[in-house]
């Protein structure tokens, strides 16, 4: 289970997060939707370990384990995942080489033997059919010269792969044609289960045709200004956000 | 200029004087050899060691940084060598003395010659030597006036050979000089790959100044790799001298991680149209390392394609100097020169020097320049992390991934690999 209380956030001196509280537990799915600039992607960051922010007040604690205590590394062997919404390129690191690497840090820090390379060629080839992402684009440098698209289905390759408990989506949909969202949902839908928690972070409702979420959150200037139901989701695609902003800056 | 005319000379300049009178003493050279050591030496002596003030020697001032100047020991290096013979013809220096018992002249293939370079020294006529090093520079001098041993070496036109050439040179003696000398020669449409090594024991304090002549023909093919991992108390000065005909194909990599002080020398000398040079490296310099690499190609005829790409990571206090010259004569039309330097600074200490050059005399030239310096992404580690990889590791794959690209330029796969290899070494043994 993810605790966020009362999260504060800087980043260059400006406070992005301004008291973020947000519980997810094992098996519900959480879609967060906010405007251009309200901290989405910094809420993402901050939970999945990135350096730039300064914790100012507040606790992230995942299955009870202090999560702000932890780097980037032990917090994905805790669990964590993010799919970026911008994944950068990775010259030079054959994306092949990236994925073991990964999969066997994960398993090492969960105590797990080295996964034998012929079983994870074939976890990898059958994981990669399935969201279209072809052979050609698995010689490439990791994210090198991949589409906006193309990138978007690595991600969801990658966590896939490793298998996390928690899955941070930013804009997953974003750059996404209709065929591709539906083969990144069908990706994402296959990994529900009881255990795994999902953070859909959107800024439109389409994505949220596909992935079903129980809880829907509007975070406004760095906090969560109004949680609900999945039909809050339309009630947002109709009405836009500005209910919501003009409601807490006043 | 004599040495009288010159501020009172430095204890290493002192040294090699009297080293040099000692070596001109013991009669071993014919005089014909003498006579061209004496020149190369009289030269020398004007000048002295190089210092800042010296533009080609500006951020190495080795008058300052080379102490004492220390003889030439004959000693054998007794140390068993552990390191991968590459399946290629290996000839082994050690001190500066070919082993020929460590030298594989027998399994040598059909078309190449080789041969000592105490036997040519005998033998050769004097005409042999500086003819492709042509350069008034102090350390070519030095080796001219000292050279010792090395390898001639022959490839005969057309020959293409399967296997490549490992050169070891292995220093262990304390407080030595060694001066190896190699001349090489690749005939008309013949090929080869040629790799010379230097490593030595990291107790040992030597200094060791080697220069190779090397001649390809027309049409002719060479990759040389320099593999400069000397013992960390050494001082190396290497320089490689290269004269081009026709339509050649010549890629030179020089890969840096030994010694306390090094200099690598390029010279290139582009003689015939149509040629394609690739003159790449990589250094990977800690502690208080300091590396210089120094490249000058000479654009003399037109039409001929270079590139220049270089590498360095630089940890600790270390320093990474870089200097590259393009010349393109004012006749040298068509002219394609790219250079590129890229530096990766690990910490605030380690320094970085680098200053690429173009002169260009003519109008119908595509060259240019670049380079960068800085840290490791922090957003790439980032995304590793974040995906599970420990920091440690995930800033050894950037690294690697830095290098990488450089290396993959080759088109030798076996000496990709060691490259490769290498270089992981090098970040194996810095964790430890
Ligand atoms: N590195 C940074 N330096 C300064 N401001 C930043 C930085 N990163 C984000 N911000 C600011 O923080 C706010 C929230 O950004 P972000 O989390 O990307 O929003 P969202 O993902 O909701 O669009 C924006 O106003 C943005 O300009
Ligand atoms: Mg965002």
């Amino acid at each position: 289970m993810l605790e966020i209380k009362n999260l504060h956030a800087k980043v260059d001196g400006n406070e992005i997060l301004r008291g973020v509280n947000l519980t997810v537990k094992p098996g519900e799915i959480h879609a967060i939707m906010g405007p251009n600039g309200s901290g989405k992607s910094t809420l993402s960051y901050v939970l999945s370990g990135k350096e730039d922010y300064e914790i100012t007040e507040g606790s992230i604690t995942y299955n009870g384990e202090d999560m702000l205590e932890l780097g980037p590394d032990e917090r994905a062997a805790a669990g964590m995942f993010l799919a970026f919404q911008y994944p950068i390129e990775i010259p030079g690191v054959a994306t092949m080489t990236f994925l073991k690497t990964a999969l066997n840090a994960q398993r090492k820090a969960r105590g797990l033997e080295e996964m034998p390379t012929p079983e994870f060629m074939k976890l990898v080839r059958e994981k990669a059919a399935d969201l279209n992402v072809t052979p050609e684009m698995l010689r490439r440098p990791l994210n090198v010269g991949f589409s906006g698209g193309e990138k978007k289905r690595a991600e969801i390759l990658q966590m896939s792969l490793l298998e996390p408990t928690l899955c941070i989506l930013d804009e997953t949909d974003s750059g996404l044609d209709i065929d591709a969202l539906r083969i990144v949902s069908e990706g994402v839908n296959k990994l529900r289960s009881p255990e795994r928690s999902m953070i859909v972070i959107t800024h439109y409702q389409r994505l949220l045709d596909h992935i079903v979420p129980d809880v829907v959150h509007v975070l406004s200037k760095g906090r969560i200004v109004k949680t609900g139901g999945k039909e809050l989701a339309l009630e947002l695609e109709k009405n836009g956000y500005a209910d919501f902003v003009d409601e807490k800056a006043a | 200029m004599n040495a009288e005319a010159r501020v009172q000379g430095t204890q290493a300049e002192q040294g090699l004087i009297e080293q040099f009178a000692a070596l001109k003493a013991s009669g071993e050279s014919s005089a014909d050899i003498l006579a061209v050591r004496e020149k190369a030496f009289g030269a020398f002596e004007a000048a002295g060691l190089p210092h800042r003030r010296v533009e080609d020697w500006h951020y190495t001032d080795l008058r300052s940084k080379m102490r004492t100047a220390f003889p030439i020991k004959e000693a054998k290096s007794g140390g068993v060598l552990n390191i991968e013979r590459l399946n290629a013809c290996v000839f082994t220096l050690e001190n500066g003395r070919l082993n020929e018992a460590l030298s594989s002249f027998g399994d040598l293939e059909q078309g190449v010659i080789v041969r000592p370079m105490s036997k040519a020294l005998a033998a050769q006529t004097p005409e042999a030597f500086g003819t492709v090093a042509t350069q008034d520079d102090a350390l070519v001098n030095l080796n001219t006036a000292f050279m010792q041993d090395g390898l001639a070496i022959r490839v005969k036109d057309g020959v293409k050979l399967t296997k490549p050439i490992h050169i070891i040179h292995i220093n262990s003696e304390g407080e030595s000089a060694s001066y190896p000398r190699n001349l090489v020669e690749i005939g008309e449409g013949a090929e080869a790959v040629i790799v010379e090594r230097y490593v030595g024991d990291n107790d040992a304090a030597y200094q060791i100044n080697a220069l190779s002549e090397i001649k390809v023909a027309d049409k002719g093919s060479l990759i040389w790799v320099k593999l400069q991992q000397d013992g960390e108390q050494a001082q190396h000065i290497g320089s490689t001298a290269v004269h081009l005909g026709e339509e050649v194909e010549f890629d030179h990599f020089t890969l840096n991680t030994g010694s306390q002080l090094s200099r690598s020398q390029v010279f290139v000398a582009c003689a015939g149209e149509n040629s394609k040079i690739g003159c790449r490296g990589v250094s990977m310099l800690s502690g208080k390392q300091h590396s210089d690499i120094t490249l000058l190609v000479d654009h003399a005829v037109q039409a001929c394609e270079s590139r220049e790409f270089y590498k360095s990571v630089v940890d600790d206090n270390a320093h990474s100097v870089f200097q590259g010259k393009i010349i393109v004569a004012p006749h040298a039309q068509k002219t394609d020169g790219q250079m590129m330097v890229q530096s990766l600074v690990l910490t605030d200490d380690a320094q970085v020097s680098v200053k690429p050059e173009l002169e260009i005399f003519a109008d119908d030239v595509q060259c240019a320049h670049g380079s960068t310096t800085g840290d490791i992404d922090e957003d790439l580690l980032f995304y590793l992390r974040a995906r599970g990889i420990p920091e440690a590791q995930a800033r050894q794959m950037l690294i690697i991934a830095f290098l990488s690209e450089v290396i993959e330029e080759i088109d030798n796969e076996r000496v990709v690999t060691l490259l490769e290899d290498l270089v992981k070494e090098w970040l194996e043994a810095k964790k430890g």
